[in-house]
Formats: structure tokens, sequence, C-alpha cells
């Protein structure tokens, strides 16, 4: 095995890594600041995906499909906040985990019904395609770097965001205390809108960037869904902090497991055997890592509250 | 309203008539769906056992569920093959008799509630419900990377399993044993809401600290309730499975999941019947509605949302009106 | 003296720089009252929680009935014939009035891993329930929901849950808060001859009470005891007036 497998590796794991940040930062925030568990977050990343493959289909342009996927899915946000959502603050996790369940079946069938059963395909822009030289002679697709590239910007600007202006300063209170956030005067239907809103838009953005290095297609969003579950999960729900080191775990831990389970399966016993193995356990690695975290830390690796 | 009583006996009623009437009216397929209906009831009674009584939030219930599916699956496969399940230390070999393979369906159920009950119990609130929801994507990955037996594409039976007196390949027959089995579990579920353990789980739910003052183990006592939820459940997909005479890895699906707490919230969680209702007005829905059009789910999901922003106890609250109690 | 029911030997536990209970040493002796009282903020409900389990104590022991506790959980002490009620009402609230008391009493006869029979059935844990309704006058209301009741109410279920499990000692917590006149005097007519039964750990705040009861009482201040005696001498003691009766009378 050599090391530019080894760093190719760890680049796609940082990838992943980093657009399942996008799906769980809108989680933890909005489990942190409205105690609400959304299983529909999900489908605010696929009608990401949806939007932009339809405005790039009609413009041809990568940029306004990528504003077009964060403008609809904050709308779809929004939409079902004021609707929905709303509702489902003061009850039980019980009742919110049937409610978004609900509201997945009808995304989903619904985008079935506007663009039907098959797949859409979103390029990647020519100015972004193709492979790069990095150094010590690896070839690596630049698409990747980009989309790393990304996730580390949305990841620092969203700490400035929460430590550093007079919304982050009301989203913490609210994490805090809601009777305190409410005597300060401030709205706090329209913070959680507010926030509802931007975790929806970085879902869609999540979406539609990985919508070009994939399929777009009806059901993409839930297996990334239980993923970015996982993340806030092993980083401790309501942390941006939690959510970003968890990302980048399960995102190395899926990707590397995928590689070396099989090959360090096959010091032990004959290829097949090891491939099958490994590749079983690769698969399951990441919820043994929840598993084990959450047993050690019943509350993940920066959360306070259950 | 009407009395809970009557509701719980008029649908027992109707599972007990409309299959008779699609024997004599000799519509199989009806008799097919009422088997469907009947079996995610007997899943859905399981998980209400931890979710109703106990207050667990299991989105993993589908690892019961696909372990009585894989039980049924692992032993048919080697008893219609012809080949041993294992040789060493001592040989087992696979079986087409029904007691057996639920017998094994509910022990490895019970043994890995235990396991995952054990780990789980340590979180509360939302962390339960994940490592739920994780440890059932666990055995789902697992089974799909299984290529022994059948990985992504799972194992079939050529012939519905035996049941001694019984010719389970006549609809009606294997409906009546899956019934009965149904209403036998339904008598055990309603002893155990009224006795001293059902009172002391009940207790454990709203009152922890209170149920410890007393000097019993709330942890333990939903513990056993998050066990014989699983072994319910993992009888359900032992029947499940030879029902449709295959077993995938969809049955461990986190989907699988959803939809048994569905049964629950949409009949009436901690309610006897609800899950029963629940799991009945499921399957019509699928089957009716997936009738008229190809996107069911839409009318389904919006019919659930109702369901949770209007009638807060399910199908069964929304007729008997009663507030939901345990006696 | 004999031996005390309840002993507490130098109990300290400190949240951060707080020094929450600061070497606390406390006995309550067969047939007594001993009260605990301080202002809010002294330490009382901290001192309880390590008392019952619940709240590891940094450092100290107790001793019940002679035996080490301090490792213990909470269902063992209570199982050893530690009773404890709450401040605030730990019932279960969607139960009714006897299923409440019928719990006190499975959990005394220790045996809650019975599947089958109705628990109502029972007519041993049923005369058990009945017994303490009885006795605190909840006899009328034994079918009702517990959310149902009022706050007095739920104050004197709490003491008959506590009488099921026929403890070997009370710890109560404000068993007195928020009842009217008529209800702390009928209280407090009950607590007087509870203490022939068992020892009564009496944490409260209502001093009518306390001094018509008291055996003994312990003032609790910023987490020490500061004096105990009885109630003729706590009213002497100028260290008291001080720091406490001098504050808030």
């Amino acid at each position: 095995m050599s090391t530019i497998l080894i760093i190719e590796q760890v680049l796609n794991g940082l990838q992943f890594g980093v657009m399942l940040f996008l799906m769980a930062a809108g989680l933890t925030l909005i489990f942190g600041v409205m105690g609400l568990i959304n299983l529909a977050h999900g489908s605010l990343y696929m009608i990401g995906a949806f939007a932009a493959a339809a405005v790039a289909g009609l413009t041809g342009s990568f940029l306004l499909a990528l504003i077009a996927a964060m403008a609809a899915a904050a709308m779809a946000g929004v939409l079902i906040e004021t609707v929905v959502i709303r509702r489902l603050y003061a009850t039980d996790h019980l009742d919110q985990v049937l409610a978004t369940f609900a509201l997945i079946l009808i995304f989903s069938e619904g985008t079935r019904w506007v663009f039907g059963s098959f797949p859409l395909f979103l390029d990647i822009p020519d100015a972004l395609s193709g492979p790069v030289s990095l150094p010590g002679g690896i070839e690596y697709p630049f698409y990747r770097l980009v989309l790393i590239g990304v996730g580390l910007v949305v990841a620092i600007g969203l700490g400035l965001l929460i430590n550093r202006t007079r919304i982050g300063i009301q989203i913490r209170a609210g994490e805090n205390d809601r009777e305190m956030i409410a005597a300060l005067g401030v709205d706090i239907s329209r913070l959680y809108t507010l926030v509802f809103a931007l975790g929806a838009a970085l879902a869609g953005l999540a979406g539609a960037l990985v919508g070009a290095i994939q399929s777009v297609q009806v059901g993409m969003g839930e297996p990334v869904l239980i993923l970015a579950f996982v993340v806030i999960v092993i980083g401790g729900i309501g942390s941006i902090k939690g959510a970003f080191i968890g990302a980048l775990l399960v995102g190395l831990t899926d990707t590397l497991g995928g590689i070396f389970l099989p090959e360090l399966f096959k010091l032990f016993t004959d290829a097949a055997t090891a491939t099958s193995a490994g590749s079983a356990l690769a698969s399951m690695a990441i919820y043994i890592l929840m598993g084990a975290i959450l047993i050690w830390r019943p509350t993940g690796l920066f959360g306070a509250r259950a | 309203m009407i009395p809970e009583r009557m509701v719980n006996g008029a649908v027992l009623a109707g599972l007990l008539v409309v299959p008779l009437w699609a024997m004599v009216a000799n519509e199989p397929f009806t008799i097919t769906l009422a088997t469907r209906a009947v079996i995610f009831a007997l899943a859905a009674v399981g998980l209400n056992i931890a979710l109703g009584l106990g207050g667990l939030v299991s989105l993993g219930h589908a690892v019961f569920f696909g372990l009585g599916g894989y039980a049924m699956g692992i032993l048919a496969h080697h008893a219609q093959t012809y080949t041993p399940l294992m040789e060493w230390p001592f040989l087992i070999e696979g079986t087409k008799s029904m007691p057996v393979i639920w017998l094994v369906a509910m022990v490895t159920s019970a043994l890995a509630a235990l396991v995952i009950g054990l780990l789980s119990l340590r979180t509360t609130g939302v962390y339960f419900i994940m490592i739920t929801l994780a440890f059932g994507q666990m055995f789902y990955y697992f089974a799909i990377s299984w290529a022994k037996y059948g990985g992504e594409d799972g194992l079939s039976i050529y012939v519905r399993n035996g049941f001694p007196g019984l010719n389970t390949l006549v609809p009606i027959q294997f409906y009546g044993l899956c019934f009965g089995i149904l209403c036998l579990v339904l008598v055990l579920n309603a002893a155990l809401a009224r006795s001293p353990f059902g009172l002391a789980l009940n207790a454990s739910r709203q009152m922890p600290t209170r149920v410890e003052t007393v000097g019993l183990d709330p942890m333990r006592l939903k513990l056993v309730a998050f066990v014989i939820s699983g072994t319910i459940t993992g009888l359900a997909g032992a029947l499940f499975a030879d029902l449709n005479r295959f077993v995938s890895p969809t049955m461990f699906s986190w989907q699988m999941s959803g939809e048994i707490m569905i049964f629950v919230i949409l009949g009436g969680v901690a309610r006897l019947f609800g899950p029963v209702v629940g799991a009945v007005v499921f399957v019509a829905l699928e089957h009716f509605l997936g009738g008229l059009s190809d996107y069911w789910h839409i009318y389904l999901g919006l019919l659930l949302l109702l369901i949770v922003l209007f009638a807060r106890g399910g199908i069964v609250g929304l007729l008997s009106g009663r507030e939901r109690t345990h006696d | 003296m004999t031996d005390p029911v309840l002993e507490t030997h130098h109990l300290s536990k400190s949240f951060g720089a707080l020094k929450a209970t600061d070497s606390v040493c406390l006995d309550l002796q067969p047939g007594e009252i001993h009260a605990v009282i301080g202002p809010n903020g002294a330490g009382k409900s901290t001192l309880i929680a390590q008392i019952c389990g619940g709240l590891q104590p940094d450092e100290g022991r107790i001793s019940f009935q002679g035996v080490d506790v301090t490792a213990l959980p909470t269902r063992a002490r209570a199982k050893m014939g530690l009773a404890r009620t709450f401040q605030i009402s730990a019932l279960a609230m969607e139960d009714t009035v006897l299923q409440n008391v019928l719990l006190g009493a499975l959990g005394a006869a220790g045996q809650p891993w019975r599947f089958f029979r109705p628990v109502m059935q029972d007519a041993s844990l049923r005369s058990r329930a009945e017994d303490a309704l009885e006795r605190v006058g909840l006899s009328d209301v034994r079918t009702s929901r517990t959310a149902e009741l009022s706050h007095g109410q739920r104050r004197q279920l709490e003491v008959a849950v506590a009488l099921t499990l026929q403890p070997r000692a009370f710890v109560m917590d404000e068993p007195m808060a928020g009842l009217g006149v008529d209800g702390s005097r009928r209280l407090t007519g009950f607590l007087d001859e509870l203490r022939a039964e068992a020892p009564i750990l009496l944490v409260e705040h209502d001093m009518d009470a306390v001094f018509a009861l008291a055996d003994r009482i312990s003032v609790l201040v910023y987490g020490r005891v500061i004096e105990t005696g009885t109630v003729a001498e706590i009213r002497a003691s100028k260290a008291v007036r001080e720091a406490y009766l001098g504050e808030s009378t």
C-alpha cells in the first residue's frame, strides 16, 4: 500500500467529512436551539440537489445552481418550520420523530411526482473539473479539493457567526436559557425560523455540491441524514465544534475503514474471506465508533445535556 | 365516543370475519393482506411494551424483526439445501419446523435485546433514539455484506415451513396461526400491564427516582421490558419471513424500524390495541391508496402529520377519547 | 445513649469552590425527631441527597443501622429501610393514588418480577397500600389520578408511600411546605405519633412545626452544622440567633 493511496484516501475522507459537517451543523443547531429532532433534514439536502440540477439544466451556470439550491432548501425549511415544526417544539421526541418522518414521505413522494423516478445529473463545471497535481506527485480531482475548501470556509464562517456576532449570541443564549432570551426582547419565533432556514440552506448546499459527484435522486437524503445524526451524536448534540470533529471522524473512519480493514484482515485469513469480512466490518465501523463513544460518554464528546 | 373495549372488540371481530369472508369468496390476496397486518401488529405490540410502558423510544426494533427473519431464513435455507448449519463442536442441522424456528428467533432476539439494551440504556432521550438506530444500521450493513446468506439479495425459501397439524400453505390456516399468536401475545400484554412488573415499569417511565426510593431498580425494569419487547418483535420477524418465504436486509433497515414505530403511534401509544389498529390501518392504506395513486406516501405522510398534530392518542384515542391509562 | 439508627461522619461535598456540605456529623436516635433547619442555600437538600443516595459525598461516611452505606445506591438504602419523602413531589402523576402506594408496597416486598397476576389482586400488597392511605387520610381519593390531587394531598401521598416501606427511619424533605394551617397541624400530629414507629430526620422550614415536634435540632449554615441541641438550647443559642434566627425573624 503506497503513501499516495493513503493520502488520497485521507483527502477523500476529509471531503466526505466536511460535506457531512454541512448537514450536521444544521441538525445540531436546530436541536441545540429548539430541542427538535428533524428527520426531514435529509429532504432539504435532496431539495437542494434537485433545485441545483434543475437550475443548472436551464441556465448552465453552476454558481446559479448553488444559489438556487440554498434558496430552495431555505424556503422549504421556512415553510415546514412555520407550518409544522413550530407546533412540535413543546412536544416530546416521539412526536417529533413521527412528524418529521411524515415530512420525509411527503417530500420524497412529492419530488418523485415532480421530477420522476429517474436520477438527474449535475455536471461539475469545466473550471473545476479534472485532476490537479499535489506535491509528492499525487493527482487528485480538483472538484473534491474545492469541496474540502468550501466545507472549511463554511465551518470557519459558522464558528465566527456563533462566537462573534449578535445573532450568534442570541443562538447561544437560546441553547442555554429560553426565558432569558425572551426577556432580552429577542423575537424568539423569528430566531427559530432563522436558525431553521440557515440549517436548511447548509443542507441544500451540501446536496448540490455532492449531487455533482453522485446522481441526484429521490431517497439520496436519508443515508446522509443518518450519518449526520451519527456525527452530531458523537460530537455531542448542540455543539458546532462537536459536529465538526464528529464529521471528520466519521468521514475518515468510513473512508479509511473501507480500504484498510480488508487489508488488515488479509494478514490473518485468505483474501476472499478478508475482503468480505473486512468490508462487512468497514460498513459497520462508524456505528461501532458511535456506540463505543456513547458507552464511554453518554452525551457525546462535547455534549452537555441529554 | 366509543369505549375502548368496544373499539378493541370491533378490531378483533374484523380480523376474524374479513379473512373468513375472503376464504369463502375465494380471495386469497385479502387473506395475505390480513396476515401481513396481523404480523406487523405483532411486531408493533412488541415495540409498544418498550415504548408505551417503558418509555423507551427505540428506533432500532428492525434489529429484532430482522433477526427473527434471518433465524427463519438461515434454518430453512440449510434444511432445503441439506447442509448442516455447523458441524463443529457439535452438529446443528437446519429445520423446516415453525416451532423450532420461532424458538430460535425469540432466543436470538432476546439475547440481542439484552446486549443492545444494556449498552443503550446508559443513554437517555435523543441519544437513546440514535444509539438504537445505530445498532439497526450495524445489523443492516452486516446482513448486506454477509455473502454466505445472500448479502444484499437475501434468501428465498421454496416452501413455507410447517407447523404440526396444520397445512401452512393454505392461506387461511397460516393466517389462523398468526392471528392466534397475536391474540395470545395480547392476552399476555394485558396481563403484563396490570402485573406488579407492569406497575413498576410504568412508574419507572414516569418517575425513576421514585422507583429507586422504594428500593427497586428502574434500569433493570426497563432492560427486562426491552428484552420482552425485542423477543416479541423477533417472533413477528420469523412469521413475516415465512409469509413472504423471503428474507433480506431490508428487514433490518431503519425504514422498517420507522414503520413499526408508525404502527404504534398511528394506533395509539401505550394502548393495548393501539399497535393492532395502527398496523391494520397502515396495511389497508398501503393497499387502497397504493391502488389509487403511485404517490400514496404523500397521503400517508399527510395523515401521519394530522395524527401527530391533532390526535395525540392515535386512532384508538380519537375513537375512544379516553386519556391513555393502563388498566 | 443507644446506638443511632442513622449517622453521618464528617460528610463533605463541594461543587467547585462552593462547600455545600462541610464536615457534617449528625445522628438520628431511635424514637426521636431530629430536625435540620437552616436558611435557604444552607445545603439541606444536598445533605439529604447524600444521606439517601443519589449524590456521592467527597469525604466522610454514612452509616445506617450500623452498616456503612456510603457506597450503596439509593435502592439498596431503601431496601434496608430508609424511606424518603421529596420536597417536590416525585410521584407517578399518570397513575392513580392507589397505584403509587402499591409501588411502595411492591418495593418493600421486593417482588417486581411477577408478570401475570394483576397487582390489584394481590391481597397482601393491597392491604399494605390501603393501610398507608388510610393512615394519611387519602382513602377517599384512592382511585383518583395523582395529577388531579391538590398540593397538600400530594404531600400526604408522599408520606403514605414512605409508610408502605415500613421503614426503620424516615428522611423527610419539607413535608409541610405549601400545606395550609390545618394541613400543617394535622401532619404535625401525625408525625408526632410516627416517631414511635421509626425516627424521623426532618428538614423543615415551618418553625412552629419544628419547635413543636423536634427532640433535637441541628442548625445548618453554609454547609456546616453550627449547633445541635434541644429546642430550648437552640432557642437560647447566641450563635444560632446571629447566624440564622436573627436574620429571618
